[in-house]
């Protein structure tokens, strides 16, 4: 029972903060300030959000080959890889440093 | 089972589903757990307000819109160029990722032994690759570089000190920090062109 209520307060707090940001007003977001907040709030979450999945173990910093398949990603990426080719890399150099032993 | 299903088809944004899962296994308080989720889920308010923009939904659309509101969905379509593209990416996207996301975790549910180790495939590096080839695009001047490498900071660097999920709460604080820099800069540059150096001195 208890973790229907867990559930069910997760799902309802989820949701209100997704529905939140979409409902902020058109005019408030014409203001430029605003306008370019907005726009690099995703580029702060996704860096932080991308370097805690690579880096982090639970609460703890590491370098594994996480981190390999990162870079093997970020290299295919400044040769101007196609998309699927760029996520293919990092798999499957991942995957490879941990074969050999990482 | 059904719980592990509900929270897939409920909460629908990862992170959140996977701290309230770890919360619950170690004992934790069902409140407790479900703040740390929430915290977690926070920052798809951000995406929201982003979205909102570039998407230009209708109001009575929102509501259902505000459902598939992730990490994914915003990526993707804010690497779009225009309107209509943005429009397909974040339903393409949403609809795929809510389907999949929904029937693996029916079949993980199910009895998952059966794949093996996932890690050993290097499969948990898809989703931060993924990110990185999305962000990339993003960083076309030095003011979002700035934003990202010290997003990238905060969130590692905080990591062990603070409950998970507030390091990237934290870390979104890069944003307002390099956009206050770069307006005391534009500002010095206005008030040296006017001829007063007092501003420039104060820095």
């Amino acid at each position: 029972m208890n973790t229907w209520i867990a559930i069910g307060v997760t799902a309802l707090g989820c949701y209100a903060v997704k529905l939140a940001g979409l409902l902020v007003p058109a005019g408030l977001l014409e203001r430029p300030l605003v306008r370019r907040f907005a726009a690099l709030l995703p580029v702060a979450l996704l860096a932080a959000l991308t370097a805690q999945q690579t880096f982090a173990d639970g609460r703890a910093l590491v370098l594994d080959a996480r981190a390999a398949g990162l870079a093997a990603a970020a290299v295919a990426l400044l040769l101007r890889a196609p998309f699927l080719l760029v996520v293919a890399a990092a798999v499957a150099v991942t995957a490879g440093v941990r074969a050999v032993g990482g | 089972m059904w719980q592990t299903c509900a929270l897939s088809l409920l909460v629908f944004t990862g992170a959140s589903q996977f701290a309230l899962v770890g919360a619950l296994a170690a004992g934790g308080n069902p409140l407790t757990a479900a703040a740390g989720a929430f915290f977690l889920g926070v920052r798809n308010a951000f995406y929201g307000l982003r979205l909102s923009q570039s998407l230009a939904l209708p109001r009575a659309v929102r509501p259902f819109a505000a459902h598939w509101v992730i990490d994914e969905t915003t990526a993707v379509s804010l690497a779009q160029r225009g309107r209509r593209a943005a429009r397909i990416g974040f339903t393409v996207t949403g609809l795929t990722l809510y389907l999949l996301w929904n029937l693996t975790t029916l079949l993980g549910a199910l009895g998952a032994e059966a794949l093996g180790d996932t890690d050993a495939w290097g499969l948990d590096v898809a989703g931060p690759a993924v990110f990185l080839a999305l962000l990339a695009p993003m960083l076309k001047t030095a003011v979002e570089r700035a934003v990202a490498g010290l997003a990238v900071l905060l969130g590692l660097g905080l990591l062990p000190f603070l409950p998970a999920g507030v390091p990237v709460l934290a870390a979104a604080l890069a944003a307002p920090a390099v956009l206050y820099v770069e307006g005391r800069r534009a500002g010095g540059r206005e008030a040296a062109r006017r001829g007063g150096s007092g501003q420039e001195a104060k820095r």
